[in-house]
C-alpha cells in the first residue's frame, strides 16, 4: 500500500532523513519511533507530499506521490504534528470544508461527516469555535479530518501526545478499530503506545532506520528480556552466588528494594530462557520468596541504547 | 476548478466569521468618505462626477489591502494549516488561485458598498454613469493588483507585521514608479528603456486614464497581467519555501 524507496532530505547541509526504505501493507500498524530530530515528522511529510524529497520514491496505493500526486493524495489521510485547524471555524463546518475539498457533496458529504463525528465523539463541541476547544477535542478535529474520506492510508503523526490517559485509550481503540483495513504509520514518543496499537514498530535516528520488527521482536532486543526478578525476605546470603552458577545465567543484578528484603534481577545469556531452573532453585532452597516473575524486556531501554549507543551501559 | 470554489467560498465566509470584515468596511467606507469630502472638495467643485473619490484609491489601498492580504499566507504558515491544505488532493495553484480570489471579492464587496455616493452624485446632478462605472472597474482591477503583491509577500513569511510592511513598501514602488522619488533611484546607471520600463508600471498613470472613463485595453491587461505574475510569484515561492 505504501512503498518508500531510498528517501533522502537534505537541508542545506543537513541530512534530515537518510536513504530510508520500506513499505507498509494493508493490516499493518507501523510505530515510528525516534528521538526529537530524528527525522520522524520530515519522513512523514514526504510521504504525504507535503515536502519535495532530494532523493528516493514513495508510492501511496501504486500512485507516485509526486508524479501523480493529487491521485495519492485522495488516497491518504494525514494528521499533521499538531493537528492543525482553521481556528475560527467550527468542527462541523471545517469538517464539511474537508470533505468538499476531496470530492464530496450533498447528502453524501452529510453523511460522511455525521458518521465521522461520531466515530470521534466530537458530538457535544460541533458548533464551537475550533480555536476555543480543548487539545483533546482539537486531536479529535484533527483525526475526523483524516479519516473522512475512509483512506486505505493513514499517515498520524504523533495522534496521541499531549491527551490524558481516557482519551489516549479512546484514540488507540479507534485506531485497532481501523487497523484491519487500512496501512497505517503513525509515529509517538510513548513507547507503551507501541506495544498498545502496532503491529511493528521501526527505530530512526539522525535520518536512518536503526531497527524494524515486531514490537516483541524489539523487545526481545532487550538486555532484561526474559530475566527474572527474584525478591526475597532477610539477607539472603550467598543467593546471588548460588544463581549466578545456574545453567543459562549471564549476570546477576542486586536491585534496590524495601528494607528486609533482597532483590535479584537474573539475566539470561541472549536466547536463554531461565525461569526453570530459576524456579527449581526456589524449589531446592529455604528461601523466603515474596516475588518471582519474568520481565518481558523494556521498549525504552532498547529505544535508549539504540539511539544514544554511548551510554547505554551506564 | 470545483476545488477554487471550495477554497473561495472558505476563505469569503471566513472574513465574515471574524471581525475583519467589519472592521475592514467600515474603516474603508469612512476613510473613503472622509476623503472624497474634505480633501477631494466633493461639494466645492460643483461638478456630478466622482473624481475626488477615485483620486484617493491608490492610496487608500495601498495601506487597507496589505492589511488584508498579509494574514493570507502568513497565517496559514503560522498556523500550520498549511500542511493540511497542501497535503489535501489540491494543486497549487488552485490554493493560490481560490485564496486571491476570495480576498479580491472581498473588496469588490468593500468598494460595491460605496453605492451611496453614486446615488448621492445622481441626485445631485447628471453625472456621466458610463465615466463612474469605468472608475469602478479600474479602482477593482488595482485593488487586485495591490492584492496578488499582498499575497506574494505574505507567502515569503509567518509574520504578518513583516507581510505588511514589506506589502506595502512594494506597492508604494508600483504606485509612484513613474515619479522622481523612483525614478531617480534608477537614472543614470541604468539605460532610458528600463527607465520607461519601470515608469510605464505606474498603478497612478494606469488607474489615471481609467478613472476618466477611458477604458484602455493596455491598462486592463496591465493589471490583470500583474496579477497574474504576483500569484505565479506567490506559487513558486510556496513551492520553494513550504517547509519553512
Amino acid at each position: 500500500m505504501v512503498e518508500i524507496r531510498q528517501l533522502r532530505k537534505t537541508f542545506g547541509p543537513i541530512v534530515a532523513v537518510d536513504h530510508v526504505s520500506f513499505t507498509v501493507s494493508r493490516g499493518d500498524v507501523l510505530g515510528f519511533l525516534g528521538p526529537n530530530g530524528a527525522g520522524k515528522s520530515t519522513t512523514m511529510k514526504m510521504i504525504t507530499g507535503f515536502l519535495t524529497p532530494t532523493k528516493g520514491t514513495v508510492t501511496v496505493n501504486g500512485f507516485d506521490i509526486q508524479q501523480q500526486p493529487l491521485d495519492a493524495k485522495k488516497n491518504l489521510g494525514y494528521l499533521p504534528e499538531g493537528a492543525p485547524a482553521y481556528g475560527d471555524m467550527t468542527p462541523l463546518s471545517f469538517l464539511l470544508f474537508i470533505g468538499a475539498m476531496r470530492g464530496f457533496r450533498g447528502d453524501d458529504l452529510r453523511r460522511r461527516v455525521r458518521e465521522t463525528v461520531k466515530k470521534v465523539n466530537l458530538d457535544g463541541v460541533l458548533h464551537q469555535p475550533v480555536e476555543t476547544l480543548s487539545k483533546g477535542f482539537k486531536r479529535r478535529v484533527g483525526l475526523a479530518q483524516a479519516i473522512l474520506h475512509d483512506p486505505s492510508v493513514l499517515i498520524l503523526d504523533e495522534p496521541t501526545d499531549g491527551l490524558d490517559p481516557n482519551q489516549k485509550h479512546e484514540v488507540r481503540s479507534l485506531i485497532r478499530d481501523m487497523a484491519k483495513q487500512k496501512a497505517i504509520i503513525l509515529s509517538t514518543h510513548v513507547l507503551e503506545e507501541v506495544q498498545a496499537v502496532c503491529t511493528r514498530a521501526m527505530i530512526i535516528a539522525k535520518g536512518k532506520v536503526i531497527t524494524d520488527g515486531t514490537p516483541a521482536e524489539l523487545e526481545a532486543q532487550s538486555r532484561y528480556y526474559n530475566s527474572i526478578i527474584l525478591r526475597l525476605k532477610g539477607e539472603a546470603a550467598g543467593v546471588q552466588a548460588m544463581l549466578q552458577r545456574l545453567p543459562g545465567v549471564k549476570t546477576v543484578d542486586v536491585l534496590e528494594g524495601p528494607s528486609g528484603t533482597r532483590g535479584f534481577r537474573v539475566i539470561p545469556e541472549r536466547g536463554q530462557t531461565i525461569i526453570g531452573a530459576v524456579s527449581q532453585g526456589v524449589h531446592d532452597h529455604p528461601w523466603d520468596v515474596i516475588e518471582l516473575s519474568v520481565d518481558r524486556g523494556h521498549l525504552d531501554e532498547v529505544f535508549r541504547s539504540l539511539t544514544m549507543p554511548a551510554q547505554a551501559l551506564t | 476548478m470545483s476545488r477554487i470554489g471550495v477554497i473561495f467560498k472558505r476563505e469569503l465566509i471566513g472574513y465574515f466569521a471574524t471581525p475583519i470584515a467589519a472592521v475592514f468596511i467600515v474603516i474603508f467606507l469612512m476613510l473613503a468618505g472622509a476623503f472624497t469630502f474634505y480633501l477631494g472638495d466633493f461639494f466645492a467643485r460643483g461638478q456630478a462626477d466622482l473624481l475626488p473619490f477615485f483620486n484617493f484609491h491608490p492610496w487608500l489601498y495601498l495601506v487597507l489591502i496589505p492589511a488584508l492580504a498579509m494574514r493570507l499566507w502568513a497565517e496559514e504558515r503560522r498556523g500550520g494549516t498549511i500542511e493540511l491544505l497542501f497535503t489535501l488532493p489540491v494543486t497549487l495553484w488552485e490554493a493560490v488561485v481560490g485564496k486571491f480570489l476570495a480576498a479580491w471579492c472581498f473588496t469588490g464587496i468593500a468598494l460595491a458598498l460605496t453605492f451611496p455616493l453614486w446615488v448621492t452624485v445622481n441626485v445631485l446632478g447628471e453625472p456621466d454613469n458610463g465615466v463612474i462605472l469605468a472608475g469602478y472597474i479600474g479602482s477593482f482591477l488595482m485593488a487586485g493588483g495591490f492584492m496578488a503583491i499582498g499575497s506574494c509577500v505574505s507567502a515569503m513569511t509567518k509574520n504578518q507585521v513583516i507581510a505588511f510592511v514589506v506589502s506595502v513598501v512594494v506597492g508604494l514602488g508600483f504606485v509612484l514608479s513613474g515619479f522622481p522619488l523612483v525614478l531617480d533611484f534608477f537614472s543614470g546607471w541604468t539605460p532610458q528603456f528600463f527607465l520607461d520600463l519601470i515608469s510605464s508600471f505606474s498603478f497612478l498613470t494606469h488607474f489615471h486614464d481609467v478613472s476618466r472613463g477611458v477604458i484602455d485595453l493596455r491598462d486592463v491587461v496591465y493589471f490583470l497581467s500583474l496579477i497574474v505574475f504576483w500569484l505565479f510569484a506567490t506559487a513558486l515561492i510556496l513551492e520553494w519555501k513550504k517547509a519553512e
